[in-house]
């Protein structure tokens, strides 16, 4: 095509924060040229790189929308690394993302691509579609393949309202950005086998909020009960894991008196049971 | 080989100048009022997607008159400015005041070096905790930067809604109040009384958005059906 002037124009007219920065910033990019990729591979064979590592979200539809919930323990080897980490976020207005994985490297995909939601709308002067959303996330993850080759791997777990369509909907990614649509509930992280058994028998269709908190936290208890890597619920430290509801009304988080509620029940509904496992 | 005219930098400067003041004067007009609320900003604009009014940050509303393509695309180079500056620093740091010299630098840089100005004016406003915390800075086409106190008018027949402005406004006006007053504004210059919510754009820089809305953005659109409402509140 002949390089006009109006094609020049066309060509840098992006909406996407992202392909800005490849092209003006891309040192500031999470991925890309960073200092990982330029050391060799054998080096990290030999040493792999100790960085805190988040794990177990969980999330799952329910009447009017879906949820995502994370514990709060990051892990460095076999030492927390943190009891206070957050692992879920709001995306957008409408949508949220719980990431495990290399912490470090999450929390800067998730700043991205909060900017990249917001920057879009500001452009644009609209929202941009939920697949859409879940499409930019999973090239997001794909521009972290070099560093997950190395050990250092995201894996988000992306949960949204679809206005037109009027339903909560959840994605799971592999590290290659692949994208999977899930039904009724998923799990991801190291907790996630058994956050995934507690779904299984806890999950039932047209839950309502409040019954759809209670299973995931539930999901949670029961993850962090097999998982070293998975924090369970803190009484001592008051500490609860972080809770999110999308529903058409927008993504908000579940208060913490809430949660000390519904977890306190799940401790002492287990605690009269009496049971090993 | 032929010999340019001479013209005298004055007169370069002074021709460019007139030019783009006619091109301005040809708009309608946008009022930015600051109050006890917030910022509300109000533009007569009767198309419904082609704004002239956005969001740029958190606390930042842009507001433009003149030409769109020239204070779109600024408007979108202040979108990426800001975003590339807080993701890299921190959101605190993207300023009114950051946004307002940058966009002075490229007018400027437009106004002398371009074989054309920008014929666009435009009000960069950020909301503060508190009414003298407000920051309002008006941006003229030669890129010269005014700090502004409690309201701005720009666009055609400025001075006439300008003293219709003037004669209303308090720091204690609410929303409706401030919303009402810049309408009333708007048609000084007109024949009519009123103006259709269709015909005008407006949008506010919520103070309290963290409280109201629980998000730190603080732009928000009012739809035809609000500007209705808040209108019919006065009777």
């Amino acid at each position: 095509m002949q390089e006009t002037t109006a094609n020049q124009v066309a060509a840098r007219a992006t909406s996407s924060f992202t392909e800005h920065l490849q092209r003006e910033r891309p040192g500031l990019l999470p991925f890309g040229l960073s200092p990982f990729q330029q050391l060799p591979a054998a080096a990290h064979a030999a040493a792999p790189v100790q960085v805190p590592h988040g794990t177990t979200i969980v999330a799952l539809s329910y009447a009017g929308g879906v949820l995502m919930a994370g514990d709060r323990r990051a892990t460095m080897g076999n030492v927390i690394a943190s009891r206070h980490i957050e692992k879920v976020f709001p995306a957008d207005q409408y949508s949220v993302l719980g990431i495990a994985g290399t912490a470090g490297i999450a929390l800067d995909i998730t700043r991205l691509f909060q900017v990249e939601l917001e920057h879009y709308e500001k452009i644009e002067g609209t929202l941009l579609s939920l697949d859409g959303k879940a499409n930019r996330l999973g090239a997001m993850i794909r521009g972290n393949l070099p560093m997950a080759m190395q050990g250092l791997a995201v894996v988000p777990l992306f949960a949204g309202f679809d206005r037109p369509a009027g339903v909560g909907r959840l994605f799971s990614y592999d590290v290659t950005g692949g994208r999977y649509e899930e039904l009724e509930h998923h799990s991801v992280g190291s907790g996630s086998m058994f956050a995934r058994g507690a779904l299984k028998k806890l999950w039932r269709p047209n839950l309502s909020e409040q019954d759809a908190v209670a299973v995931a936290v539930e999901a949670l208890y029961d993850a962090a009960d097999d998982d070293s890597a998975t924090g369970g619920p803190d009484p001592v430290r008051q500490l609860w894991p972080v809770v999110y509801v999308v529903s058409r009304t927008g993504a908000f988080r579940v208060p913490d008196r809430d949660l000390a509620a519904v977890a306190n029940a799940i401790i002492e509904s287990r605690a009269v049971a009496q049971r090993e496992a | 080989m032929t010999q340019q005219f001479y013209v005298s930098p004055e007169q370069l400067m002074k021709d460019r100048a007139d030019f783009a003041r006619k091109g301005i004067a040809r708009g309608r007009s946008v009022v930015v009022i600051s109050c006890r609320d917030g910022i509300a900003l109000v533009a007569e604009n009767p198309s419904p997607s082609l704004h002239k009014i956005g969001e740029i940050y958190d606390k930042i509303a842009f507001a433009a008159v003149g030409k769109y393509n020239e204070f779109e695309s600024l408007r979108q180079a202040g979108v990426r400015y800001a975003d590339v500056r807080g993701y890299s620093y921190d959101r605190e740091d993207v300023t009114a005041r950051g946004l307002a010299s940058v966009y002075a630098q490229s007018l400027g840089a437009v106004f002398t070096a371009e074989q054309k100005p920008f014929e666009v004016e435009l009000v960069v406003a950020e909301v503060g905790p508190s009414p003298e915390a407000d920051h309002l800075y008006r941006l003229t086409f030669d890129g010269s930067i005014a700090d502004e106190h409690g309201f701005i008018v720009m666009g055609g027949q400025a001075d006439k809604v300008s003293e219709a402005v003037e004669a209303g406004w308090q720091g204690e006006l609410d929303f409706a109040g401030a919303i009402r007053l810049a309408l009333a504004g708007l048609v000084a210059d007109k024949e009519t009384t009123t103006l259709p919510a269709s015909a005008v754009e407006v949008a506010v820089l919520d103070r309290g958005s963290e409280s109201s809305r629980g998000t730190r953005r603080a732009f928000r659109r009012l739809e035809d059906a609000d500007i209705v409402a808040l209108l019919a509140e006065e009777n």
